[in-house]
This record gives C-alpha cells, structure tokens and sequence, in this order.
C-alpha cells in the first residue's frame, strides 16, 4: 500500500478504485501486527473497524459517505468509546468499558472516520516519554532505542509508524505537540475551550484539551472543524462557533508579525542542531518579508513550576474518584471502607500518579494553599496577560516544540524534574489556553525528527493553521 | 520549606494513600525537590494581582435543569468491582453493636 500522508490522496484512490476502506483498514491493521514490538497499541478495533469499513464502502458508492469517509484514526487511550475499554493506562481502571462516547469519537463517526484502535499513553496523560505506562513503554517509530514523547506518545507514534492517518491525544502541558515533536508529525493543541473534553478522562481540568496529530494541515483543519463547537456536555467550551478551518487554508499570506522569545532561542538547555534551525527559519522568514523580533519574556522560570502546582491541584481532586467502590480496581486486601480506598488506591495507581497526587493534595492543604496554589493561580494571571500583550502586536510567537530531539529510553528517569523540564517550551499555550501547534520542520544529522511550535491567539486556528502550511511551504 | 515524614503521613492520609518505608523515603525526598523547583513562585511580587481560576474569557451557558435517565441500572452495575443482579457491594462498612 502506498504510505498515505493525507485524506485528499486516500479518497481520490477510492474514487478511482484504486482501493477500497476496507484493504486500507487490513494494510494498516498488518502495519499494526507487524510492529507490534514498538508496543504502540494497547488494543485494536479489527472486527469492528473492518466491519465500519464494508459499511462506509457502500456508502461511498451509494455517494451519500461523510466528509471523514476513507480516514482511519486511533485514540488515546483516554478518550472514551462507546462500548470499548479506556485505561488511562493504568490498572487502576483496567478493563472498564466505557457507556458512551467522547463527544468528538462521536462527531467524528458521524463523519464516517473509522476508529482503528486505542494508543497507549503515560499513564492519566501524566509524563513526557510514555515511560510511565502500566502496559509498558512505547518505543519511537523513527528510532527504536528512543521514546515517542509523551504523554500521547503511542498516538503520535501510530501515524508515524503508518498504521493510521491520524490519532486523537490530549495535551495538558504539551503532550501532543511534544510527541509530534519527537515522531515528525504535525501536533494541534486547540484553544482552551473550542474542543469538547466530555468523554476525554480529566488530568488537570483547565489546562486539558483534546488534540490531532495528522501528517498534513489539511487533515488536521478537516478534523478540528469536525470536533469544535458547543457541546451540552461541556459547560466549559465557547459559544463561538467554529470555523470551516478547510477553508482558512487559502496558501496565500500577507505579511506577517512573527514573535520569538528571547530566553526561548536562547535556552541554556537548547540542542544546537534545534536552535540552528529555530533561527534559520526566523532568517528565512525576515527574507520573505516578515517583520520577526526577539521579545522579552519575564517568567521563563515560572511557566513549568506554575504548571506543576496548578496541574497536580488539580489531579488531586480530578483522581480522587478512583475509590475502588463503584468501578475500576478493588484491592482483594479491601475490609472496610477506608482500606478499600487506601489499598486500591495504592496499588491501582503509579509511582508518577501517586507522587503528582501528592504534591497536589500538600499545595491545596491548609497551610500551603496560599503560598503555592493560589500564588501559582497569580502568576498563570501575570503569564497569560504578558502572553496576550505579546499577541496584541504579533500574529504569532514562534520558538522550538521541544528543547532536543527523542531521547533515549530509560535515560530521563532518574530526576523527575528533569522530565518535567521537557515541557519548557509548550506548558505556556496551556497556562494561557491559546492554540499552539508544531510541524516537523526540524531533522537532526542522526536523522531524528524534531519540531517548530507556532502559538497564536484563542481561536484563531484558522489563521494559526493557514501559517503553518506556508511555512511547511516554505521550507 | 521543606517536607518531613510526619508531613508525608499527613498529606497521604489526605489523599487516601500508603506507601512503605522505602516508599515514604522516596516520596519525601521527591517531594522536597519538587517543592524546591516550584519555589521560583516565591520569587515573582503578586501583590494586588487576582488569582486566575476560570479560563474563559465568556460566562459560563447555562441549560434549563431536566432530570434524564441516561444510564440503566444494568449499565452502571457493569463496570463494577463487586455486584449483586442489582447492587454495587463494598465491603462491611457498618460494625453490628
């Protein structure tokens, strides 16, 4: 089978006869088996979604097939599917099946995407590497002795492995746009507030939104014009009403006010294969007739330790349900109440869950609230107003996704704040909630894949992507 | 400030956790790191500034309050632990006098 990159190249196959859903759906489910080493899925849909393929080759012919007809995707496994498993990850819900759909799982079948499987992922989308799976580490497409990224590694992994066209993840501080970085896919982390999270498992509840990766923009419009809108069970999305992002991709670009942030270019911490290519592009785009500028930006130091404060406060509450009561993991040791909490709690979830809990249960505690939760909601303020007056003069602020290329497994995992380093660049779109993406426009000599990020204003995905194509174009 | 074990008991009756010796070690250790890395925090003046709890930049919409059956009984008896045809059970959590 030819190694599709977009919907547009699969649908006019089928319109030609050249294939049809369902050898699509059989190629990629032996893609799946044939790697299945790389641990990327942690179940596959192959009846069912060879079943939905036969289903949408007669629509097709019928000519009344959904806009998503031909486009074979995987999910997290944090987003909810009528009738299958979701795990989080982790054991502590192993084998729960879920009673509905995610919003979007639903939107998008409604369009006739087919679902293939469910990806594995750190566990409650908590990490940076996929190495913090309870069903085991993913391993890089691209580089086997290296991790995909995390927290979405293995749906970043799936559609670089081409076992689909694209994959749902979840990005809380930059867990898809970090696991496109490191997989050479493009990464969309929507704003905050256009993508309905009902049905996605909640980490940290204000930072959270649901996500695409996907080889090319044009798929990745396709999809998020699909997923975005008012949904009734999501109180917390805009009214705004979406975009027909397809169109916003008009190839064409007026001059534009391009942002980079200095401590950003200039991090200590930065690869110099990265950083060599973050300011080429800046150079080729001041070439283009762009006006590009270094700009100050004060709290570098505080974006990842606000972050953490905020994000485990919030795990805390959000994972207090795991209880052992009315689902999921019940400790045979369970003998009363308190030990059913205490003891499924404590052998149901892992070592990172448990140590993010932590943390966020002491800063909410009495005593430390003010000085680490709600100090940390003040300066998320002082972030997101910095960010928005950036925005107010620039269309865009440009930097590196991730600091380095993958890095090799087992290498990060001594020092948890090393790991939580990794997220340096990406935790601000989610402090602010604005849409950020990233394109793989970076490879280094050793041939890995790294990317570029480009954040911009809520709810200008159409002008964000439309940018994205061109300097894809471009390079 | 820093963390101590009695601080980690604490924190992990709190959060309906426990953790062995070799474990509370860990943790504690982890913890005061972490609690080290946030305490950039300290250094930003925030006086006079508003906490930022709510993302949106809208109100939130609100929908007329209908009461709706949309699980069955059967569906939420399945994904528990412990069940009878009709009961989720936990264990004895009532002593008899």
């Amino acid at each position: 089978m030819k190694n599709y990159q977009c919907l547009k190249e699969i649908q006019a196959d089928i319109q030609s006869g050249q294939i049809s859903c369902k050898t699509l759906v059989l190629n990629y489910i032996e893609k799946i088996e044939e790697n299945s080493g790389l641990n990327i899925f942690l179940e596959v849909f192959k009846d069912e979604a060879l079943e939905s393929a036969q289903k949408i080759d007669q629509k097709i012919k019928a000519g009344n097939a959904g806009k998503l007809a031909g486009m074979v995707i995987s999910l997290k496994d944090n987003i909810c599917y009528k009738g299958h498993k979701v795990s989080a990850s982790s054991k502590i819900i192993e084998g729960f099946e879920s009673l509905f759909s995610a919003t979007v799982v639903e939107r998008l079948i409604q369009e006739d995407a087919i679902i293939i499987g469910r990806t594995n992922c750190d566990e409650f989308a908590m990490g940076s590497s996929n190495e913090n799976s309870a069903f085991g580490i993913v391993k890089n497409p691209i580089s086997s002795n290296k991790v995909p990224g995390g927290s979405s590694g293995g749906s970043a992994a799936s559609v670089a492995a081409g076992m689909c066209l694209a994959s749902l993840g979840s990005d809380t501080g930059g867990s898809i746009r970090q696991p496109a970085s490191f997989c050479g896919n493009i990464g969309l982390k929507p704003t905050y507030g256009r993508v309905s999270r009902h049905g996605l498992i909640a980490y940290a509840s204000s930072f959270d939104q649901i996500g695409t990766f996907a080889n090319s923009i044009e798929d990745t419009a396709a999809l998020l014009e699909i997923m975005s809108g008012p949904d009734e069970y999501d109180s917390t999305l805009s009214q705004k009403k979406p975009n027909s992002y397809t169109d916003d991709i008009v190839q064409e670009v007026s001059s534009k006010k391009i942002a980079y942030l200095s401590c950003y270019v200039n991090h200590e911490g930065l690869n110099p294969e990265v950083k060599e290519k973050t300011l080429a592009i800046i150079e080729n785009l001041k070439q283009k007739g762009h006006q590009v500028d270094e700009i100050n930006f004060d709290y570098l130091e505080q974006l990842v330790p606000a972050y953490y404060v905020l994000t485990t406060a919030e795990a805390s509450s959000n994972l207090a349900r795991y209880d052992g009561v009315h689902f999921g993991y019940r400790s045979p040791q369970a003998f009363d109440l308190l030990s059913t909490y205490v003891k499924s709690r404590s052998e149901g979830f892992g070592k990172e869950v448990k140590r993010r809990i932590m943390l966020g249960t002491y800063v909410l505690s009495a005593g430390y609230y003010d000085a680490y939760y709600s100090k940390a909601q003040k300066i998320r303020r002082l972030i997101k107003e910095r960010t928005q007056e950036i925005l107010k003069d620039y269309d865009f602020v440009l930097s590196p996704t991730t600091p380095h290329p993958a890095f090799d497994i087992g290498s990060q995992n001594e020092d948890p704040i090393k790991m939580y380093l990794e997220d340096i660049f990406t935790v601000q779109a989610n402090l602010v909630g604005l849409p950020a993406i990233s394109l793989p426009l970076g490879i280094t000599k050793e041939k890995l894949p790294f990317g570029i990020q480009l954040m911009g204003s809520p709810f200008e995905e159409g002008k964000l992507l439309n940018f994205s194509q061109y300097l894809i174009n471009i390079n | 400030m820093g963390v101590d074990r009695k601080t980690v008991d604490r924190i992990a009756e709190l959060a309906r956790l426990e953790f062995n010796e070799a474990e509370k070690e860990e943790i504690t250790n982890d913890m005061n790191k972490m609690l080290d890395f946030v305490d950039k925090l300290s250094e930003v003046n925030t006086d006079g500034v508003e906490p930022l709890v709510y993302m949106l930049d809208e109100s939130t919409p609100l929908r007329p309050d209908v009461v709706k059956q949309e699980i069955s009984q059967k569906e939420a008896l399945k994904n528990a632990p412990q069940k009878d045809s009709d009961f989720i059970k936990v264990p004895k959590v009532i002593e008899r006098n």
